[in-house]
């Protein structure tokens, strides 16, 4: 554990493919209570699990679970109290702030449950900005961004901005953003929170086509069975605690089930 | 991401939200136009006072006929006859005074062609015109010889030949003075408005003896108006003073007890009142200037403060997509730095517009120096700068997640 930089080329000879390793995860907040008396809120409590590349993860639980923490420290957004967490070869915990504004910038997508878009700006340019950030010109990156925004059949709406749109609509810019540097991992926290069912339906389809056809790793937060049973495997969190990891059973074809 | 990227990005951000950087870039303005204007009418004020004080000549003492406290009503018309050519002669010798020049005035008409004038006459001696600061521009003063004659020669002042002249040469020239002719001999170089705001160009000079005899027609030969004494230096000002007083009273034959029948004032020192005056006002409006300064200030500041929470939210947004704390913070500079170039630009303009339209208005003279517009820009810059960055750089430091959920 004092050398997680062996331990960590120890892991990745045993598991080549795991793209997140997580090892006695914890995560604690400290409120003033009564009598100035600051009190240790365990959110995250001795998480361990590690998700191999490809993979298509649900991770369920009631509110208040700590999942949305969880997931912020999976997308380096957020950083854990204790414990490890080794994105593919790295140890988080020894990354440099630019080092981890790269790692979100490049091989993580992030999908917000409020779409979190930026407001002044067109879908277009919202979908080009982190190629920007990683260096690419504008001219360039507004190409790569029209063809995501034409891969999520968004094409017509490029040039409106976030509140000309609906909200299934902006969460598919969101999701382009996400995707436009061509990250390995997709973190999603309740993507379809906010949508209809149909909506939620065709987010499902985008994220399954992306994990079968592309490859690319999904992490998904719900509350929604059905949603999760576009995954293939379920995690389960109860106060902070995994109660369920295992795979499910018949991973639904959520390409069929819309069409039905 | 290069810094063009960032720029356009600050550009950007600046379009689309024109509103905020309106109301930012309106404290700029008010603050560098407030304070170009009033400096540059508080210089102005102050650098037409220094220039009447120059012209004024220096180390200048005047000797005026009646008693300071009296008046003229105490001893009645009799003591304004006091002082005579004479006098200034016997001043003159001090050791503590450099050289006097009794002075006869009154107006008087100025013909030539078709072109009158009616103007300030004064009955001069040569010493007058190196004493008071006269420069010549045409031509020559009169002369020792002039005087004892009682020549019919004059000197113009430049706002008097230009109304006799126009732009012709008047030196050679003859005009009529009260009806008689007098020869040009020399015009005098302008010095514009004196302390007490009368145009010290309006006027036309001729010897002393020619305007007793001839022009004003004194039923008492030899007595002056008054008379201007230039002390040997600055430190002999008070002795001179104390010298003319004495050698006075004496030719004068004032008993002990009798009070001064003349006054013996020090122009400098009333000229440096004035001065000071100047300059108070000028601090004065320089403080009007800093506060407008300042509440240009606290508006960049509030409308800076004002937009944190969404500009929080935005930096939130930006480091999860992969800004690192540098891209945000060169992106808010420039924003800041835009936002205050521009306006302290549209500032300046209206300042210097303003201060132009006060000086044609109410006829004020203004200075407008790269001194203040540096002030007001870099005050106001350092403002706007600072509060543009500032919440930029708090939000910057949060962790992302934290950024996000600010409110
Ligand atoms: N910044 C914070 N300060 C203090 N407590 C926090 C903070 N953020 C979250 N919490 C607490 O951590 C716990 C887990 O929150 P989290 O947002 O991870 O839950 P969640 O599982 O995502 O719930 P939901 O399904 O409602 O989104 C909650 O009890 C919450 O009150
Ligand atoms: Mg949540």
């Amino acid at each position: 554990m004092n050398t997680p930089a062996v331990l960590s080329d120890q892991i990745d000879a045993a598991n080549p493919t795991a793209i997140i390793r997580v090892e006695n995860l914890c995560k604690s907040y400290y409120l003033d209570g009564a009598n100035g008396k600051s009190v240790e809120l365990r959110v995250l409590i001795d998480i361990n699990f590690s998700i191999t590349s490809g993979e298509f993860v649900a991770i369920m639980g009631h509110s208040g679970s700590g999942k949305s923490t969880l997931m912020n420290v999976l997308g380096c957004l957020d950083s854990p109290s204790s414990g490890h967490y080794w994105l593919g070869q790295q140890d988080v915990a020894t990354l440099s702030n630019d080092a981890l504004a790269s790692v979100r910038n490049r091989q993580i997508g992030f999908v917000f449950q409020g779409f979190n878009l930026l407001r002044r700006m067109t879908a277009l340019d919202n979908v080009a900005a982190p190629l920007l950030y990683a260096g690419i010109s504008r001219k360039a990156a507004r190409q790569r961004a029209m063809s995501l925004l034409e891969q999520t059949g968004l094409d017509s709406f490029a040039m409106h901005h976030p509140n000309q749109l609906s909200g299934g609509q902006q969460q598919r810019v969101a999701i382009s953003r996400a995707l436009v540097n061509q990250p390995q991992l997709i973190l999603a926290d309740e993507p379809t929170g906010n949508l209809d069912t149909q909506t939620s339906h065709e987010i499902m389809l985008l994220f399954d086509r992306l994990n079968r056809e592309s490859g690319i790793t999904i992490m998904i937060v719900t509350h929604e069975d059905d949603i999760a049973a576009c995954a293939s495997r379920l995690i389960r969190l109860k106060d902070g605690r995994i109660i369920e990891d295992a795979a499910t059973r018949h991973r639904q074809n959520h390409a069929m089930a819309a069409r039905q | 991401m290069n810094l063009l990227t960032i720029t356009s990005e600050a550009v950007r951000a600046l379009q689309a939200n024109r509103l905020r950087t309106l109301l930012t870039m309106l404290g700029m303005i008010i603050g560098v136009a407030a304070v170009v204007l009033m400096l540059s009418i508080g210089q102005g004020a102050q650098t037409k006072i220094n220039d009447a004080i120059a012209s004024m000549g220096s180390n200048l003492l005047i000797v005026t006929p009646g008693a300071t406290s009296a008046g003229g009503l105490r001893f009645g018309s009799g003591s304004i006859k006091t002082l005579t050519m004479q006098d200034a002669q016997a001043i003159a010798e001090l050791s503590t005074v450099t050289a006097s020049a009794p002075v006869v005035s009154g107006t008087a008409q100025l013909n030539y062609g078709a072109n009158n004038w009616s103007t300030f006459l004064s009955g001069v001696t040569p010493d007058y015109f190196s004493i008071s600061n006269w420069q010549i521009q045409a031509g020559e003063i009169f002369t020792e010889s002039d005087l004892r004659a009682g020549a019919r020669v004059t000197v113009l002042g430049a706002v008097s030949a230009k109304n006799l002249f126009g732009d012709e040469d008047p030196v050679g020239e003859t005009i009529r003075i009260a009806d008689r002719p007098f020869t040009v001999v020399g015009l005098l170089a302008a010095k514009g408005q004196a302390l007490d705001g009368r145009d010290q160009d309006d006027r036309v000079l001729v010897p002393l003896t020619t305007a007793q005899r001839q022009i004003l027609g004194n039923q008492f030969p030899g007595v002056v108006n008054f008379m201007l004494v230039q002390a040997a230096s600055a430190d002999s000002m008070e002795a001179a003073q104390q010298d003319i007083t004495d050698l006075l009273r004496q030719r004068h034959r004032l008993f002990d007890g009798v009070e001064n029948d003349f006054t013996v004032s020090n122009l400098t020192a009333l000229a440096s009142v004035a001065s000071s005056a100047a300059k108070i006002m000028s601090w004065m409006l320089g403080a009007i200037a800093s506060i407008s300064l300042l509440v240009g200030g606290i508006g960049i500041m509030n409308i800076m403060l004002v937009s944190v929470t969404e500009r929080t939210r935005e930096i939130g947004i930006r480091m999860a997509i992969g800004a690192n704390r540098r891209m945000i913070l060169t992106q808010f500079l420039l924003e800041a730095m835009m936002i205050c170039i521009l306006g302290a630009l549209i500032g300046i303009l209206l300042g210097m517009g303003g201060a132009w339209l006060v000086s044609e208005i109410a006829g004020i003279q203004i200075v407008i120096t790269l001194g203040m517009i540096i002030l007001a820009v870099s005050f106001a810059s350092i403002i706007g700068i600072f509060f543009g960055i500032y919440p930029a750089r708090k939000a910057s430091s949060l962790k992302p997640v934290e950024a996000l959920h600010h409110e």
